[in-house]
């Protein structure tokens, strides 16, 4: 059977996820016994154009990505976003709650027309998305795992149930306890709740539970009487284009 | 050579989206600058409205390749502006993680982002099968860098430990006597079998040089990397407060990052920056290293940055194992971090030398603890001016050279990847002023 050839792509993203892959040592040699790596600019020079599976980093952001990814999406027999710009827009998507000309002007001033940008969104508001490795950045165990199953035919699962289920079953201290807003109750589990367990709130990286609903994740904040416009935000951080809260609601 | 033109759309092996671009025309150089395209990212605009504790997690979502680098310059701006202080033990252990990032990432680039090239391999791939025990050494010695971020920050990319006041959590006696044991019986010997590589291959990098300012943090104690002033090989001291007198940010229609310059038409930054401005207080093995590989100040020769970069590596193994004697000796106290004694209006500046450079982030707080405004200095803005300015020599000395094309193209792009750009972290988008 010859090796599957597979295609990396970045696009408006911090490359975290990227490097996230290189950081994966001594499982890459092994890794590149199973898969013909055609495309990574990152870390290889050739680029190749004919692929079967393309894994997506990064929010689409400017009328450029958009084609790009259009192009890839034709050619991908399987297509994976890797990490939270790809997956949700991720950090990227805080600036679609602010006016975008503004954002623009005071950005480019005179010139805000020079270089077209629009809210950044993720590749599933784009083009068809088949998997999905979530995380900022992407756990590269969990990475190592969904391309397995890819190779052996299987489909890639992802958990459904929160990350505050895998924070109890280590036994940490709540950090609601300490007044601390965490996203824990409403974020998709997965990374076995990897910043509690650091002693550090959850930021909702990988996106929310399926389920989410947002008056009850709403109850478990107010429980602990933290500042509305403060939630909020952490809402959004890597979130916004999930959570619509409307601002009368809460202010 | 009269007329020339050469493009390499998105230059490989570098972090981010950037675009070589020469035109010779009628034996005139018209056009040689390196374009960057990389979408805009609106960091600063982004951050307005958050609480000082999240400051450092978006930040760091600049760069996932600079994030150590991003969270302490970004907790040491907020503990300015609030007025938070560290203990000794939060420097050290800081301190240890930078160390640790720094190792990582000059790892990276030494070996996978540059190495291809002194082996005229396209990547590191084909030399996995023709030098497989120096890939192998190459991911042990990355391995264990990560490890090191692992063990103090929490996780490599955007650790999940480093908040204004400390750390949420704390690492081990035992995990330091791990660290220890690892750099001693194998960063040591892998280091020095990587320098005795660099040597032999000392004479793949072209040999250009040119004159230019090279800035960095010192300060008298230390090889400057967590603090110190801004130092400059033509101007001296200057203090970090007055960042703004020595960055002096432009525009250039050709990129979407802008551009730095100081003393002269530019300036650089990063391992060879700081090499030429802290040479004296290399650790002794570094030093040695330092010696041999000919880098003594004030070196000119920009493709020489990843030689400093294998000098440092050694130097900051050296520091590592220093520091960690001193926290094992003192003992791990159980420290929580430091909260602000009340919330107040405020502005501060943090400067922390990354692997690519000098950083600042400098914000300024509202009395509830909310970012009113930032701005973040990238090491790779500072530097894109003086590629450009490199490229302007380098075309015609590499035409004196009876250099073809194809030379000419592979030098351009060594020249660029030398530099260890950081495409993504350049174009976060700066000074945003905020209209209310
Ligand atoms: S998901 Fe996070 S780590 Fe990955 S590219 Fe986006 S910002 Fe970087
Ligand atoms: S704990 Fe939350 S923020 Fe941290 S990795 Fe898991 S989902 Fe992301
Ligand atoms: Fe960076």
């Amino acid at each position: 059977m010859s090796k599957p050839k597979v295609a990396f792509f970045d696009f408006t993203s911090c490359e975290g996820c990227q490097l996230s892959k290189l950081n994966l040592e001594d499982d890459l040699l092994d890794i590149l016994e199973l898969v013909d790596i055609v495309n990574f600019r990152e870390a290889i020079s050739d680029r190749g154009e004919d692929y079967e599976i393309a894994f997506i980093e990064g929010s689409l952001s400017t009328p450029h990505c958009i084609e790009r990814i259009h192009k890839i999406r034709r050619q991908a027999k399987i297509l994976v976003a890797l990490g939270a710009c790809a997956h949700i827009g991720g950090i990227n998507a805080i600036r679609n709650k602010m006016d975008q000309d503004e954002v623009r002007e005071t950005v480019y001033g005179k010139d805000k027309y020079l270089f077209p940008s629009i809210k950044a969104q993720a590749v599933s508001d784009v083009v068809k998305v088949d998997y999905y490795v979530p995380g900022c950045p992407m756990d590269n165990q969990e990475f190592k795992k969904v391309l397995s199953a890819l190779l052996t035919g299987k489909i890639p699962e992802i958990p459904e149930y929160s990350v505050c289920v895998e924070c109890k079953a280590k036994e940490n201290e709540c950090l609601y306890d300490y007044g601390i807003a965490c996203m824990g109750p409403i974020t998709r589990a997965g990374c076995g709740a990897a910043c509690p367990s650091n002693g550090h709130y959850c930021y909702g990286c990988r996106g929310l539970v399926p389920d989410l609903n947002k008056n009850a994740a709403k109850d478990v904040m107010e429980k602990y009487k933290l500042s509305m416009s403060q939630i909020k935000k952490r809402f959004y951080m890597f979130n916004t284009n999930y959570v619509n809260m409307e601002e009368k609601e809460y202010e | 050579m009269n007329n020339l033109s050469i493009r390499v759309p998105y230059v490989t092996r570098v972090e981010g989206h950037g675009n070589i671009v020469v035109d010779l025309k009628e034996g005139k150089l018209v056009k040689s600058v390196l374009e960057i395209v990389e979408p805009p990212r609106y960091f600063e605009a982004m951050m307005k409205g958050y609480l000082y504790t999240d400051a450092a997690v978006i930040s760091s979502r600049i760069c996932g390749i600079c994030a150590v680098g991003h969270q302490m310059t970004s907790v040491k701006a907020t503990e300015a502006a609030l007025g938070i202080p560290v203990t000794e033990q939060t420097v050290l252990l800081r301190k240890l993680l930078v160390y640790g990032a720094t190792m990582q990432s000059h790892i990276l680039h030494i070996f996978f982002l540059a190495a291809p090239d002194l082996f005229n391999a396209p990547s590191v791939i084909p030399l996995a099968k023709t030098h497989p025990e120096t890939v192998k050494m190459a991911l042990r010695m990355k391995r264990l860098s990560n490890d090191i971020c692992d063990l103090i920050g929490g996780r490599t990319i955007h650790p999940n430990r480093v908040v204004p006041g400390g750390f949420t959590k704390l690492p081990t006696e035992k995990e330091l006597l791990w660290i220890k044991d690892k750099l001693e019986n194998q960063m040591v010997p892998n280091a020095k079998a990587s320098f005795e590589l660099l040597k032999s291959l000392a004479d793949k990098f072209p040999a250009f040089q040119r004159e230019t300012e090279y800035i960095g943090l010192k300060t008298d104690s230390e090889y400057a990397f967590y603090d110190g002033d801004i130092s400059s090989t033509d101007a001296g001291i200057i203090p970090v407060e007055k960042y703004r007198e020595v960055t002096n940010e432009f525009v250039v229609p050709h990129s979407t990052a802008k551009h730095a310059r100081h003393k002269r038409s530019s300036y650089a930054v990063g391992a060879l920056a700081r090499l030429n401005n802290n040479y004296d207080k290399l650790n002794p093995l570094a030093k040695e290293v330092a010696d041999a590989l000919g880098m003594k100040p004030i070196v000119k020769n920009p493709y020489l940055n990843t030689v400093a970069q294998l000098v440092e590596t050694i130097h900051v193994t050296e520091e590592s194992l220093k520091l960690i004697d001193k926290l094992l000796t003192d003992g791990i106290k159980a420290e929580k971090p430091i909260q602000p004694e009340k919330l107040r209006e405020g502005t501060g500046v943090g400067c922390t030398e990354v692997p690519r450079g000098i950083l600042f982030h400098e914000y300024t707080y509202d009395n509830r603890g909310q970012i009113v405004k930032a701005n973040c200095i990238i090491p790779t803005n500072q530097n894109a001016q003086n590629i450009d300015d490199d490229m302007k020599e380098l075309v015609p000395w590499m035409i004196d050279n009876g250099m073809n094309k194809e030379q000419m193209t592979l030098a351009l792009e060594m020249l660029v990847r030398a530099y260890d750009p950081c495409i993504s972290c350049s174009v976060h988008f700066l000074d945003v002023e905020f209209k209310e």
